[in-house]
C-alpha cells in the first residue's frame, strides 16, 4: 500500500513531512484527549490495583505495594462474594428479560388500537435518570402499607379475604392466658361452674377502645353460671397485672367462648365494663378464651427492601425503565422487516406462533441481539438504581461489582487500591463484550 | 507511523511539563506570603475552607466567619459546602494535591487517615487558646502522637433519649434517670400500647451509638478508650455484657415496625415516628441533632410535645456523655490561617453560632445563656458540664470498620438488631472485621 504513496511526488521528503505534520496536527487532540483522558487512568488504575491503602498518589502511585493481595480480597471477603454473585443474577436475568419483554411489547403494540399511546407510556420511565426512578421504587417498595405503594397494593387485595381484627395489638397482662395471637388466648388452667375468669388484656392503644367503655368490673360469681371480665389491664405507671383497678377499663364487644373438651359449646359477647356471663353450666373442665379473629394483626407488609428480595426488586425496577428501549428499537426493526415475507408465510398456512418463531424472531435477530448486548454492558456496570433503592441495611445484600468498587474507594473507606482491583476485574468482565460489539461493528461496516 | 507516535508523546511531554510548571509555582505562592505575612499583627491572604455544614448550618458558620472577617480586612475567607460528600472531595483533592487550606469533617478517622499521608500541617500553635477555652477531655480529641491536628468546632451530645411527652403521660413514666428505670419504663409503656421504642436501624450508625453509649457507662472510659484504637479485643467479656443489655431492649416487640421494619427505618423516619401527634413510638434515642431532623414540620412544641432525657446511666454514671463533633484541619499553615484557627476555637466565636441555635459549642466558655431554649441548654450544655466526655467510638475507627455503609461494624449490628440473642457470635464477628480493618490500616 505505501509504496506508490511515498513515490507520488517527485521532489519526494518535504511533501510527505508536510502531509504527516498535517495528519497529526488533526490527530493530536483526539489523541491527547484519549490519551490524557483514557489509556492514562486505565494504566494508572491496574498499577494502583496493586498498592494498598495508604499508597501515595503521584503521576504514578508509589508506597505499600501489596501485590495481588486486594485481588485475593476480591474473592475472599463475603461482601464482593456477594456483589460478584448478585452480578451475575443480574447478567442472567435482566438483558434477557428486558430483550424479551420489549419484544413482546413490540410485536403486540403493532396490533394494538392505542399503539402509539401505549408506546408513549412505555417509553417514558426512559425520560427519568436512574437516580430518580430509584428514588422513586425505593419509596414504592417501603414496607409499611401506609406508606409503600406496593405493600398499600397488596394490602388492598389481602384485605378482601381477611380483615384485621378489633384488638391487633393486644396481648395477655399475664400467664393466666395462654396462647398467640394466631390461635387466640385461653385460660392456662380450666375452671369450674361458678367461678370467674378474668381475662387481662394489655399493649391495647387507647384509641382501639370504643368511647363506650367503662371501668371495668369483676361481674359477681354465680353457680351454675360462669362469669368474668375482659379488660384493658393497664392504668397510667402500669398498674398490678392481672388486677382489676380503678381507672382500669372493660373492652367491650369482646367475642368470648366458653370450650369443653376442645369444643366451643357457648359464645358470649362482652358488655361495656367488659364482663360476661355463660349461664347454665355444671360441673368443671370448662376454658374460656377469646377467638385469634380477635387479634389477627393487619398486613404489615412485604418487606421488598429487606436483605432477600431486595434483588429482584431492583432488577424489575431496572426492567420498568428499560423495556420502553428495547420496545422501540426492536419495533422499529420489526417495521423494516418485509410484509412479503410474513404474508407468503401466512398464505402456505402457518399460525401466527409459526410466523413469530420462524420468521419474525430470526429476521429480528440483530437487533435483539444490539438490544442484548446494549443492556449487557449496561448491566455490567448498574449503580445509580442500586445505591438509590436498596437501604443501608442491605446495601451489602444488594450490591453488584459496580457499587463495591464505588464503596470501596469513595463510599468512606477510600481505600483506592482495592477499588482499583475492582475496577479492574469489571473492565476484564466488559472486554469480551466489548470484542463481540467491535466485531459486530466491523460486519456491518 | 512512528513519526505519529513521536510527535504524539512530544506533545504530551510538553503539557506534562507546563502542568508541572504550573503545579510548582502555584506550590510556592503561600509559603511565600507566609513569610511576607510573618510581620505579626495584620494578617492578609485568602483562605478556602470545605466542609460538611450546609443550609442553616452553612448560613451560621458565615456568621461566625464574619466576626473573623471584620477583625482581619485583609483576609478574604471563603466556605464551600461539600456535605455529605466531603471525604470524597477531600481524597481526590488531596490525592491531587490540590487540598483546600482548611476542611470541617465529622469523621475524626479522616484526620488520622490524612494525617499518616502527611497532608496535615498540625495546629500545636492553638494549644494555648485550647487549655483556656475547652474542657480536657475535648481538647485532646485531636491528638496524634501528642500534636493537634484536628480542632473540635462543633459538637454533639449523642447521649440524649427523645421522647413523645402524651405517650409518657399516657402510659403514666415519669423521670427516667437508670438503666433499670428505662428498661421498666419500656415495660409499661409498651403495656400502655405504644411501642416503646423507634430505632432506626437502616442506618447502622444508630445501633453504634446505642451500643457505644451503654458501653461507655457499664465498661467504663478506660475501657472505651482501649477498645477504640482496638488495644482490647471485641471479643472481651464487657463487649458480650454490653450487647447483652442492648439485646435486653431490642426486641421486636419493643420496636416500632418489628425487627424488620426498624431495619428498614431510616434515622429521620425513626425520629418523625415519635415526634407526631399519633406516634408510632414513645422513644428514640440519638444525639442533639433528632429535632433538627423534623425542623419546620415538627407537629409538637418543645417541652410539652416533646422532651428529652439524658442517657439512662448504668452504676455510677451521672454526666458521662458520648459525643460526636465536626473538627477542623489543616492541610495549609499560613498567619492567616493561624489566626482563623485560633478565633475558631474561642468561646467568642462559638457564642455567635450557640446562639442561632441547632449547636453545641465545644468550649466550656460558652454561657448557657448563649442557646436559644430550654431543651437546648439542657442538652448542648452536658457537653460542658461533662464528667466524662468520650467522641463517638465507630468514628474513631477506621472507615472500613467503623465508617461505610452496609458493612463492618454498621452492618454486624444490623445483623445483631435481626437477632439480638447471639452476642458472643456478633463479638467474634466485630473482632474479625476490626481486626482485618486496622491491619488494612497499617
Amino acid at each position: 500500500m505505501e509504496p506508490p504513496v511515498a513515490a507520488a511526488p517527485p521532489s519526494g521528503e518535504p511533501g510527505v513531512l508536510r502531509r504527516n505534520a498535517v495528519a497529526l496536527g488533526f490527530l493530536a487532540p483526539a489523541a491527547i484527549l484519549l490519551l490524557v483522558m483514557i489509556v492514562y487512568p486505565t494504566i494508572y488504575t491496574i498499577i494502583r490495583s496493586f498498592f494498598g491503602k495508604n499508597a501515595h498518589e503521584g503521576f504514578l502511585p508509589h508506597g505499600s505495594w501489596v501485590g495481588i493481595d486486594n485481588y485475593k480480597a476480591l474473592f475472599t471477603t463475603n461482601i464482593l462474594v456477594t456483589a460478584i454473585k448478585n452480578s451475575a443474577i443480574w447478567i442472567a436475568v435482566a438483558p434477557a428479560a428486558v430483550t424479551a419483554i420489549g419484544l413482546i411489547f413490540a410485536v403486540l403494540t403493532e396490533r394494538i388500537r392505542w399503539a402509539v399511546a401505549f408506546k408513549t407510556v412505555v417509553f417514558m420511565p426512559m425520560a427519568i435518570s436512574l437516580f430518580a426512578t430509584g428514588v422513586i421504587w425505593h419509596l414504592m417498595y417501603i414496607k409499611d402499607p401506609g406508606q409503600g405503594a406496593v405493600n398499600a397494593g397488596v394490602g388492598a387485595v389481602k384485605a378482601w379475604f381477611s380483615s384485621p381484627g378489633a384488638l391487633s395489638n393486644a396481648a395477655p397482662s399475664t400467664a393466666v392466658l395462654t396462647g398467640s395471637p394466631q390461635t387466640g388466648y385461653v385460660l392456662h388452667k380450666p375452671i369450674a361452674a361458678g367461678s370467674t375468669a378474668l381475662m387481662g388484656l394489655t399493649a391495647i392503644p387507647p384509641t382501639d377502645l370504643s368511647s363506650a367503655a367503662k371501668q371495668a368490673v369483676v361481674p359477681q360469681a354465680k353457680s351454675g353460671s360462669i362469669t368474668g371480665v375482659v379488660w384493658r389491664d393497664f392504668k397510667p405507671g402500669g398498674g398490678v397485672p392481672g388486677k382489676v383497678e380503678q381507672g382500669e377499663l372493660g373492652i367491650p364487644g369482646v367475642h368470648v367462648k366458653l370450650i369443653q373438651n376442645g369444643k366451643t359449646v357457648q359464645s358470649a359477647t362482652t358488655g361495656d365494663d367488659g364482663s360476661f356471663t355463660f349461664d347454665n353450666v355444671s360441673g368443671s373442665g370448662y376454658n374460656t378464651g377469646i377467638a385469634a379473629s380477635t387479634f389477627a394483626a393487619p398486613f404489615g407488609g412485604i418487606s421488598w427492601l429487606g436483605p432477600k428480595l431486595i434483588t429482584p426488586a431492583i432488577i424489575l425496577a431496572y426492567i420498568w425503565v428499560w423495556a420502553g428501549f428495547a420496545m422501540v428499537v426492536i419495533g422499529a426493526g420489526l417495521a423494516a422487516i418485509s410484509r412479503e415475507v410474513l404474508e407468503a408465510a401466512r398464505t402456505d398456512g402457518a399460525s401466527e406462533w409459526q410466523v413469530f418463531r420462524r420468521i419474525t424472531v430470526p429476521m429480528l435477530a440483530p437487533v435483539l441481539s444490539v438490544v442484548f448486548i446494549t443492556m449487557l454492558i449496561n448491566v455490567l456496570k448498574v449503580f445509580d438504581i442500586v445505591i438509590s433503592i436498596a437501604p443501608g441495611s442491605t446495601q451489602s445484600d444488594a450490591a453488584v461489582i459496580a457499587v463495591q468498587m464505588w464503596r470501596q474507594s469513595f463510599g468512606g473507606v477510600n481505600d483506592f487500591g482495592l477499588g482499583s482491583a475492582i475496577a479492574v476485574f469489571l473492565f476484564v468482565l466488559v472486554v469480551p463484550v466489548l470484542l463481540l460489539n467491535v466485531r459486530r461493528f466491523r460486519r456491518e461496516v | 507511523m512512528r513519526k505519529t507516535w513521536v510527535g504524539v508523546f512530544a506533545l504530551v511531554a510538553l503539557v506534562a511539563v507546563v502542568a508541572g510548571c504550573g503545579a510548582k509555582s502555584a506550590s510556592k505562592s503561600p509559603s511565600a506570603s507566609g513569610v511576607a505575612g510573618a510581620q505579626k499583627t495584620k494578617v492578609s491572604g485568602s483562605i478556602q475552607i470545605v466542609g460538611v455544614w450546609t443550609g442553616a448550618e452553612q448560613s451560621a458558620f458565615n456568621a461566625v466567619l464574619d466576626g473573623f472577617r471584620k477583625a482581619n480586612p485583609g483576609v478574604k475567607v471563603t466556605y464551600k459546602s461539600t456535605g455529605d460528600n466531603t471525604p470524597t472531595v477531600l481524597a481526590t483533592a488531596v490525592a491531587g494535591g490540590n487540598p483546600p487550606d482548611l476542611a470541617s469533617v465529622s469523621q475524626p478517622g479522616l484526620v488520622s487517615d490524612f494525617q499518616k499521608k502527611g497532608a496535615l500541617k498540625n495546629l500545636d500553635y492553638a494549644k494555648a487558646v485550647l487549655s483556656s477555652q475547652y474542657p480536657t477531655d475535648i481538647a485532646n480529641i485531636g491528638k496524634i502522637n501528642g500534636h493537634i491536628y484536628g480542632l473540635l468546632i462543633k459538637g454533639a451530645n449523642k447521649s440524649t433519649v427523645w421522647y413523645n411527652a402524651a405517650a409518657f403521660k399516657n402510659a403514666g413514666v415519669g423521670k427516667i434517670t437508670t438503666w433499670p428505670e428505662f428498661v421498666k419504663a419500656i415495660g409499661t409503656i409498651k403495656s400502655s400500647g405504644t411501642t416503646p421504642l423507634s430505632i432506626g436501624g437502616a442506618d447502622g450508625w444508630t445501633l453504634t451509638d446505642l451500643f457505644e453509649n451503654i458501653y461507655l457507662r457499664q465498661a467504663g472510659p478506660t475501657k472505651y478508650d482501649l477498645l477504640s484504637q482496638h488495644k482490647l479485643k471485641w471479643t472481651d467479656g464487657s463487649v458480650i455484657r454490653a450487647l447483652n443489655t442492648m439485646g435486653d431492649i431490642l426486641k421486636s416487640a419493643n420496636m416500632a415496625g418489628g425487627t424488620s421494619g426498624a431495619l428498614q427505618t431510616d434515622f429521620p423516619t425513626s425520629v418523625s415516628n415519635v415526634f407526631s401527634k399519633s406516634p408510632k413510638a414513645a422513644m428514640v434515642i440519638e444525639g442533639d441533632f433528632v429535632p433538627g431532623v423534623v425542623a419546620g414540620k415538627n407537629p409538637l412544641k418543645a417541652v410539652s410535645g416533646y422532651n428529652v432525657f439524658p442517657f439512662p446511666q448504668i452504676g455510677n454514671t451521672a454526666n458521662y456523655v458520648e459525643g460526636g463533633g465536626d473538627e477542623l484541619m489543616a492541610f495549609k499553615d499560613t498567619p492567616a490561617i493561624r489566626a482563623l484557627v485560633k478565633y475558631l476555637a474561642t468561646g467568642k466565636a462559638q457564642t455567635i453560632w450557640a446562639k442561632r441555635g441547632g449547636y453545641t459549642a465545644p468550649a466550656k466558655t460558652v454561657p448557657p445563656s448563649a442557646y436559644p431554649d430550654a431543651i437546648t441548654r439542657t442538652v448542648a450544655g452536658a457537653v460542658g458540664r461533662a464528667k466524662v466526655f468520650k467522641f463517638d467510638m465507630s468514628d474513631l475507627q477506621p472507615a472500613s470498620f467503623g465508617g461505610t455503609v452496609g458493612q463492618g461494624e454498621f452492618k454486624i449490628f444490623q445483623d445483631f438488631l435481626k437477632n439480638p440473642n447471639n452476642s458472643k457470635k456478633i463479638a467474634g464477628q466485630l473482632e474479625a472485621a476490626a481486626a482485618k480493618a486496622y491491619k488494612a490500616g497499617k
